[in-house]
């Protein structure tokens, strides 16, 4: 193999990485604040790319409707959970939250699919689309199970990735789309040239990890989301609510999620079921990190993508093999390091 | 003096075996009030239970409404605090963050003064508010549970074995601490096996044994009864003669 080969397949494993990194890191998120193994982030992925590949082609993604309806059920949640207590302030903040927000973003996606706008405001609307119905999702399928196993909010997580990926079918169709790249300039060093697209994806994904990390550490919320990672019983005796938190955590992960689809939909095709592949590479870097620990997450996805670009050139058709064998090693290593351990109860 | 934490008929249960049965006591405002018994006696879960952390069956109100219906959370924002036996501290965050979070309800200026109060009270904390809670002595994790509850303006706090673990300077300080918070209004519910170091802080004691009230009344008492005495305090011999 010659350099300009290995730069090649160097450049293509660290994009790649850049996304699954973020994919895990919103995994580890999920998990440790809510104990959700997030089977639905490849739905996000998936649903972001194509409804942005969607409004892109002058068309209304059913996504945005899909927000409406469940966040009409989410609110329909909200009001059983307050019928004992009913405020008005409250009722309206349900309101605004899970039906006034959907359908003024239905509406703007109406009005822009036929505007052919910008694809800066076609990504901006995708990721209000997604993000609304991470948020809806979380209220009606995971906070009522808050309180039970992980075994089953893993079976709910499984549902859910499954009913996602039905609609999927029925809003984009069969049929593999893309979308317009973010940046058209390119840039060339040495015998590597880096697309717009490529360094859109190392620039926001640096950007959003960035901010992430500004997030946990300085701000209160950002703090409160940790605290409830660490001590669920001690968050909730200074007053943190769990609903609030498993909101933010669901509402930060559909946004990675819908973020990595649209970074990625210019490069690839993406079928209404590519997520799922993608969600589980994300995935493999998690469990590397332990689903605890976020450097190590992000640096396992680094190395998920290297593997997985050199072992598209060695083996092609072994390329998703040789990428999910990682894992058993280091399951074997955590499996001798680590005790077995009785899931904790609560 | 008017009634702050009223618990009427409590019963709570883990599974079929109940743990704690027909339990009633009051706490007024400006009062330190003990529950001493023996290990397993149940004063642990009636805590965990008044704060809502297990179902409770029977009524517990604070400041005359009642709690029933209300949360954890939802208890916290009324003035309810409790700082549990296992301290529950964010133990990969600092000091610092610590004590920030237990104002999470609160607005800024309440909390850059509540910071003050803590650093007041407790110097020592002020001196590791970089170090992570996790790598605090077991006195110091003490301090900071102890704090994190105050950052929050408790009117009352309910402390579930504040010495377990303390070597006797460090018990002498935190009881210190829970008179100094009386001054301050804060009511105190206080639950340990130091019998005698709670009863000399206490102004009202109760008596726990196998999840049931078999004695109350004036600390001063209380530690007089030849039977707490023989039980909890050591003096068999005292109380035989």
């Amino acid at each position: 193999m010659n350099t300009t080969i290995l730069l090649f397949l160097l450049q293509d494993g660290i994009t790649n990485g850049a996304i699954y990194a973020l994919l895990g890191l919103a995994l580890v998120l999920v998990f440790a604040v809510t104990r959700v193994i997030l089977i639905p982030q490849g739905e996000f992925v998936t649903y972001g790319a194509l409804t942005y590949a969607s409004l892109a082609a002058g068309r209304t993604p059913g996504t945005a409707k899909l927000a409406v309806v469940i966040g009409l059920v989410a609110f329909a949640f909200d009001l059983y959970a307050m019928r004992k207590t009913l405020h008005m302030p409250k009722i309206l903040r349900a309101f605004g939250l899970n039906v006034a927000f959907p359908v003024v973003v239905m509406l703007a996606t109406m009005w822009a699919a036929d505007q052919r706008m910008p694809a800066g405001v076609s990504l901006v609307l995708s990721l209000l689309i997604v993000a609304s119905i991470g948020l809806s999702l979380y209220r009606i399928v995971f906070q009522p199970l808050a309180h039970t196993s992980v075994l089953v909010l893993l079976i709910a997580s499984v549902g859910v990735h499954l009913a996602l990926q039905g609609l999927g079918l029925l809003f984009f169709g069969a049929e593999g789309q893309r979308g317009p790249t973010l940046l058209t300039a390119s840039a060339t060093l040495g015998s590597l040239r880096f697309t717009g697209q490529g360094m859109a994806v190392y620039g926001i994904t640096v950007a959003f990890i960035v901010g992430l990390w500004l997030f946990f550490g300085l701000t209160l919320y950002g703090k409160a989301l940790r605290a409830t990672a660490v001590n669920r019983l001690g968050a909730r005796l200074v007053g943190i609510r769990t609903t609030l938190s498993g909101q933010i955590a669901f509402l930060l992960a559909s946004t990675i999620g819908a973020l990595s689809g649209i970074l990625i939909v210019p490069i690839t095709t993406l079928y209404y079921d590519t997520g799922f592949l993608i969600g589980l590479k994300g995935f493999i870097a998690a469990i590397i990190g332990g689903l605890i620990s976020y450097p190590l997450t992000a640096v396992a996805a680094l190395v998920v993508g290297i593997v997985e670009a050199f072992s598209s050139f060695y083996a092609s058709n072994f390329k998703e093999v040789i990428v999910f064998t990682l894992l058993i090693p280091v399951l074997l290593l955590r499996s001798l390091a680590a005790p077995a351990v009785e899931e904790e109860k609560d | 003096m008017s009634t702050l934490l009223e618990v009427t008929d409590a019963h709570v249960s883990y599974g079929k075996v109940e743990a704690v049965r027909s339990v009633s006591l009051t706490v007024a405002e400006n009062e330190i009030v003990t529950i001493i018994g023996a290990n397993g006696a149940g004063k642990t879960t009636l805590l965990s239970a008044i704060m809502g952390v297990f179902p409770l069956k029977g009524r517990v109100s604070f400041l005359g409404e009642d709690l029933a219906r209300y949360e954890i959370e939802d208890r916290v924002a009324r003035g309810l605090c409790l700082v549990p036996e296992h301290r529950e501290l964010f133990a990969s965050m600092n000091v610092e963050d610590n004590l920030q979070l237990g104002a999470f309800r609160m607005s800024k200026a309440h909390a850059t003064r509540g910071f003050e109060h803590v650093y007041t009270l407790f110097p020592k904390l002020k001196e590791r508010r970089k170090q992570l809670a996790g790598t605090l002595s077991g006195g110091e994790q003490q301090m900071l549970a102890m704090g994190r509850a105050l950052m929050g303006a408790p009117k009352m706090l309910m402390l579930d074995e504040p010495s377990l673990g303390l070597a006797p300077i460090i018990v002498a300080g935190i009881f210190e601490i829970v008179a100094k918070l009386r001054q301050e209004g804060v009511s105190v519910l206080l639950v340990e096996q130091n019998a005698k170091a709670a009863l000399n802080v206490a102004d009202r004691a109760y008596v726990m044994e196998l999840g049931e009230f078999v004695l109350n009344g004036k600390a001063a008492d209380i530690a007089t009864d030849p039977r707490v005495a023989a039980s909890y305090l050591g003096f068999a011999e005292v109380a035989a003669s």
